[in-house]
């Protein structure tokens, strides 16, 4: 068995709404192998985009340890988690969150202004992510020029232009008509199958879900069922 | 390296909030155009009142007299004063001028209300004494005769003393015969005569308020202070020029400045909060975008940074506006005020310099930045999750 790339170990998490305190993850314990590929599934407000912020280290957990390829987490402070994410994380969001002054190259260099890159080596990684995804002829668009689903494509390209290990994505088709869907999940399959990326996609649509390695279903806050 | 690319992006994204930005740019701007203004006017009285000022003449009053107005000088003290050391002498004798001061009414041009103005009975050397003296239209008054010759700021702020008009001051008639200027000092807001003629038409018999002396050098006055002060024949104070007017225009040009100070400062308290507001409006508009960018790694630094950038240049654009507008609409603007030292009416011009212009721009960046450092502390520290859920 591959060592767990995730290892998730008695994870909670609450909000505080005023005095009021909201659990919405309940001791929840998790491994995620490295090159897996997980869907998360569950009702709205079940906390499935809670957990993948906490994977991907954009909140703190209230107690809990996330492990991911060795690093506790959990114990690392706001600007140590901003640079450990530009490192290791692919966020991919369902509103594809490109900056609309950038045009598509530009938003897919950003994560690269984080790295010791030179331009010209920013520039030639960008086009090489946008040509992965299809989209080389697209490099000079604005995100108003492009369509949803290029728009995610772009957003593909961004994540995965510093080539981490982990590819987070939220609901990454719920704004999307089945074709252009489908041509995002064809490109999942691929980096899951040919570059050996591990994905955790949080999704509604049962046959993005189908795609997947391992399906696990959330419900309050708890594993309740998994599929593989 | 990041924050310089934040920045960047946040500053495209400005023309998408040109509205608000704008909103910030004007409120800034005319607080700066109201501190511009004041400063030009303080500084338009220290020119008025030190560009004459002479640090090698001497002005010569009564022992204890803080001005001319309250100041008696007797013909024989006169004398003595024009036989002292210290004093330059050419082939006419010794460059002095024995001064009479009165003030006479004359209804200011835009109100039409009565205006105490100095009029001044002067030597035949008085035009040497002032070296940037200059008739500007018509001619000098001739002595003996009753004709005046008014200064420019007098002129323009004053009704009824037109060259080639006659004009009624105490029981006589008097003809204008010219105008000068003397570079803004406070001579251009005074009326000229000939001092025997005004001594006879006041009643003054042979007394003086003033002696003006040219000194061989500024370090003179020393001496010539040391000689007349001890002198048992003549009971009287020796200032310089310089010193004299600073001293008679302190309490104005204080009050002025601390006034001006004050009302931009209290100004400037609205002001901030407007940017306050359009950096909260600018930060909302981005939340979204400034997550997103948390996300991919970038930190809160850069994202304060982007904020105060933009605050600055919200400010200097405020700045360079507020100080254009008050350069178009006040350089150069002739006004006159009481000299409530001298009760007499002073006439001014505003100069919007190069310093006052400074003081205004920096103003307006501390105006900016004051009002980006909530915000931008605000926006460095949100939760990026939170951030990431609005849309
Ligand atoms: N930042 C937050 N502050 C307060 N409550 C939150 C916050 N984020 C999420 N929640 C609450 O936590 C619960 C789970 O939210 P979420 O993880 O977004 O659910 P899902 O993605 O499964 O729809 C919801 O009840 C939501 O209202
Ligand atoms: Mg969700």
């Amino acid at each position: 068995m591959t060592p767990a790339l995730v290892e998730v170990r008695g994870l909670r998490k609450e909000y505080r709404r005023g005095t009021e305190v909201v659990p919405v993850l309940d001791g929840l314990d998790l491994d995620i192998a490295s090159g897996d590929y997980l869907a998360l599934m569950g009702p709205s407000g079940s906390g499935k985009s809670t957990l993948l912020n906490l994977l991907g280290g954009l909140d703190q957990p209230t107690a809990g340890s996330i492990r991911v390829a060795g690093v506790a987490i959990e114990g690392l402070s706001s600007n140590e988690l901003a640079s450990w994410r530009a490192r290791h994380v692919g966020f991919i969001f369902q509103m594809y969150n490109l900056l609309p002054v950038l045009t598509a190259r530009q938003n897919v260099e950003l994560p690269l202004l984080l790295t010791r890159a030179s331009q010209a080596e920013r520039q030639r990684r960008a086009e090489a992510a946008l040509s992965l995804v299809g989209l080389a002829d697209r490099a000079n668009h604005k995100p108003g020029e492009l369509s949803g689903g290029q728009e995610q494509r772009v957003g593909i390209a961004r994540a995965i232009v510093t080539d981490p290990d982990l590819l987070l994505c939220d609901e990454p088709t719920g704004d999307l008509d089945r074709k252009s869907g489908d041509q995002i999940l064809d490109l999942f399959d691929a980096l899951n199958r040919e570059a050996g990326k591990t994905i955790i996609m949080v999704t509604h649509d049962p046959r993005a879900a189908a795609r997947a390695r391992r399906i696990l279903y959330l419900d309050k806050g708890a594993l309740v069922r998994e599929e593989r | 390296m990041q924050a310089i690319s934040v920045i960047c992006m946040n500053l495209k994204s400005v023309p998408g909030r040109l509205a608000a930005t704008l909103v910030a740019v004007i409120g800034i701007a005319g607080v700066v155009m109201v501190l511009v203004a004041t400063l030009a006017m303080s500084q338009g009285f220290k020119a008025a009142l030190n560009v004459a000022g002479a640090a090698d003449v001497a002005v010569i009053v009564r022992g204890g007299s803080s001005g001319e107005l309250a100041s008696t000088l007797l013909s024989a003290e006169a004398k003595v004063i024009e036989d002292a050391p210290g004093i330059a002498r050419d082939a006419s004798g010794p460059l002095v001028s024995p001064e009479a001061y009165v003030l006479v009414d004359l209804p200011m041009r835009g109100s039409g209300t009565a205006a105490n103005v100095p009029f001044r009975g002067v030597g035949p050397r008085a035009m040497a004494l002032r070296s940037h003296f200059k008739l500007v239209s018509g001619r000098l008054f001739r002595p003996g005769l009753d004709e005046v010759i008014v200064g420019r700021g007098a002129a323009s702020q004053f009704r009824g003393i037109q060259v080639g008009q006659p004009v009624r001051f105490g029981a006589k008639q008097w003809d204008v015969v010219g105008v000068f200027e003397d570079q803004g000092s406070v001579t251009e807001s005074e009326v000229w005569t000939d001092v025997h003629v005004l001594q006879a038409s006041y009643r003054r018999g042979s007394s003086l308020q003033s002696v003006r002396a040219q000194l061989l050098a500024p370090q003179a006055t020393e001496r010539l202070m040391q000689a007349l002060m001890t002198d048992p024949r003549v009971n009287v104070t020796v200032a310089t020029e310089k010193a004299f007017y600073s001293e008679q225009s302190r309490a104005l040009v204080t009050l002025v400045t601390t006034l001006g100070s004050a009302i931009a400062f209290i100004m400037g308290i609205g002001a901030v909060f407007g940017a306050v507001n359009t950096m909260y409006a600018a930060v909302a508009a981005r939340t979204r975008e400034i997550a997103t960018l948390r996300a991919l790694g970038f930190g809160g630094g850069a994202v304060l940074a982007s904020v105060l950038v933009e605050a600055a240049l919200i400010g200097i654009a405020g700045g360079v506006l507020g100080g254009l507008l008050a350069y178009v609409g006040f350089d150069g603007y002739r006004a006159s005020t009481l000299n409530f030292q001298t009760f007499s009416q002073l006439t001014f011009a505003f100069r919007v310099t190069p310093a006052v212009l400074g003081t205004g721009i920096v103003y307006a960046v501390a105006l900016g930045l004051v009002g980006g450092l909530w915000p931008g502390y605000r926006a460095a520290h949100m939760s990026v999750t939170a951030g990431l859920r609005s849309l």
